[in-house]
């Protein structure tokens, strides 16, 4: 049995003009998979999340969580989902530890039952644990909401950008945590707009405007990018990228860090002479990858 | 070379805790400058500051040719700020926000009117001039968001994590309108949680609890600390911070 089952989910806001949020998405997540939701902002993430943790009713589609409809089950999914949203929805006037007590209560259970599972990250923010959660920093927020949503030992946990906004080295070390939890065999169900962050996955989806643009593990989205793809480098980059984007022999060209990414129409010898750049066939990145399906959309 | 922003040990107390510790340096007219460090690190405190909107507890900082403690008001005339968050009117049109930030920045009304048609010229916005921006997508969204930033032809366009959430595209063609701006003289001060967008500035500093732990071109903090790419350089500077 999957963890989670999407079959034909769509979703519109009313408005003038009305919002496409999801349009027929499907997929499915394994139990014990660490699944990755990878899109910008309005790609329909938030929309996903809300609807697999019954806050919000889809227009149409059905979805499960754990085997349970979420539409007639809502119930039993709330006591056996942990839900981080994107927005810091913790007490902000109670303490660390008030906030902590307070979910475990809601869900029957005691902070010293699942201690174990929040153990490595609570011990991160123990030393405050008197302080009102309002008065966190950024990172430590993000580890309080952790902690809250795991505290009763979800089946599924639902981690809605949790590391946007966040410093990269307070990203990796909430990746760190995450990853620590695969032995628990929680389903975790994670979104991020940090390309970077998709090859933590075991699998994922890549989103834009709605709609699934592809859906694997990283290494095999990766391997289908199936055009030689080239790092180049000139001491001014951005006049490199102009003249480039003039030249026919281009079939893409963007800037990419300290380099340019440059996929030609031919030879890449005959499109290098005459400039003053160095060049190196690279393998391409999720975001590559992304930036590609994004064209063929 | 022409010098627009200037610190010499600037420092920010609030009460007993200094969030900005002596922080002393140069951006030239024109260039592209990233303004990185972990969450907590004092960026927004003395960016706050460089803005004109936080008093510094001492030190000294010229932004712009005035003194941010003494002619603040005169600082905020000259520079141009995008927030992270989107904060023009969704209910006025592409047209009237930017009437009203021209309004605010005292400029010409004839100026206005021609600035307009450039801008909506250069952004493709032709179409959606008496739309109401909040029906735009939030790539355009953006877009105006800087073109509004810079309509009064700041010296200095102060950026605070511009790019947040945005598509990889969107993103990419966000940074050429950085780079066009600073080729018409506009200095770029860019806060960003992207490694890779810290490579597209010509020069980063990267603050540590209060301090400016490392400043310089990408190319050289590479080499300094032996990093593949600017996430391991930071990643080895913010690793040593203390407070969190």
């Amino acid at each position: 049995m999957n963890a989670i089952s999407v079959r034909k989910i769509a979703k519109t806001y009313a408005g003038k003009p009305p919002i496409l949020a999801l349009k027929d998405i499907s997929f499915d997540v394994k139990k014990g998979e660490l699944f990755g939701l990878i899109g910008p902002d309005g790609s329909g993430k938030t929309s996903l999340f809300r609807i697999l943790t019954t806050v919000l009713l889809a227009d149409a589609g059905t979805a499960q969580v754990e085997g349970l409809d979420v539409v007639k089950d809502f119930k039993k999914i709330r006591t056996m989902v942990g839900y981080m949203p994107g927005k810091f929805s913790l007490y902000q006037d109670l303490s660390v530890e008030e906030n902590l007590t307070f979910f475990a209560n809601v869900f029957n259970t005691s902070i010293e039952e699942n201690y174990h599972l929040i153990k490595d990250i609570y011990v991160q923010i123990a030393p405050f644990k008197d302080r009102k959660a309002g008065k966190l920093s950024g990172g430590m927020k993000q580890k309080l909401a952790l902690c809250c949503a795991l505290i009763h030992k979800p089946k599924v946990l639902f981690l809605d950008e949790p590391t946007t906004g966040v410093d990269p080295v307070s990203r990796s070390e909430f990746w760190e945590m995450l990853k620590k939890l695969k032995p628990e065999g929680i389903t975790i169900l994670v979104s991020t707009p940090y390309m970077d962050e998709a090859v933590l996955c075991d699998r994922i989806a890549m989103m834009q405007e709605g709609k699934i643009l592809s859906i694997d593990t990283p290494q095999l989205i990766v391997a289908q990018y199936d055009k030689p793809l080239y790092a180049i480098k000139a001491s001014n980059n951005y006049l490199l990228l102009q003249t480039l984007r003039q030249d026919p022999l281009v079939d893409s060209c963007y800037m990419f860090g300290e380099f340019l990414h440059l996929r030609p129409k031919g030879d890449i010898a005959l499109l290098m002479k005459g400039l003053n750049a160095s060049c190196s066939q690279i393998e391409p990145s999720i975001e590559d990858c992304f930036i590609e399906l994004m064209k063929l959309s | 070379m022409n010098i627009v922003i200037q610190t010499e040990n600037l420092s920010k107390y609030f009460g007993d805790f200094l969030a900005v510790d002596n922080i002393s340096f140069e951006v030239a007219k024109g260039e592209i400058f990233g303004f990185l460090g972990a969450n907590g690190a004092g960026k927004t405190t003395a960016m706050r500051m460089l803005c004109g909107l936080l008093s510094p507890s001492s030190g000294k900082g010229i932004v712009a040719g005035f003194d941010i403690s003494k002619q603040a008001n005169d600082v905020k005339k000259n520079i141009g700020y995008m927030s992270q968050k989107f904060s023009l009117y969704e209910d006025l049109t592409v047209k009237e926000n930017l009437r009203l930030f021209g309004g605010i920045y005292a400029m010409r009304v004839k100026d206005i009117q021609s600035k307009t048609l450039k801008v909506c010229k250069d952004l493709d916005l032709n179409y959606a001039k008496d739309l109401l921006v909040g029906s735009l997508p939030l790539g355009v969204k953006q877009k105006l968001s800087f073109a509004t930033a810079i309509f009064h032809h700041p010296q200095i366009v102060f950026l605070d994590e511009p790019t947040g959430g945005v598509d990889p595209v969107a993103r990419r063609k966000f940074w050429e309108m950085i780079y066009q701006a600073s080729q018409q003289g506009i200095t770029a001060f860019v806060t960003t949680h992207y490694m890779d967008e810290a490579e597209y500035c010509q020069r980063v500093s990267i603050m540590v609890d209060g301090r400016i732990e490392a400043l310089d071109t990408p190319n050289n903090l590479r080499k300094a600390l032996d990093a593949q790419n600017m996430d391991e350089v930071f990643h080895a500077l913010a690793r040593k911070a203390q407070r969190s």
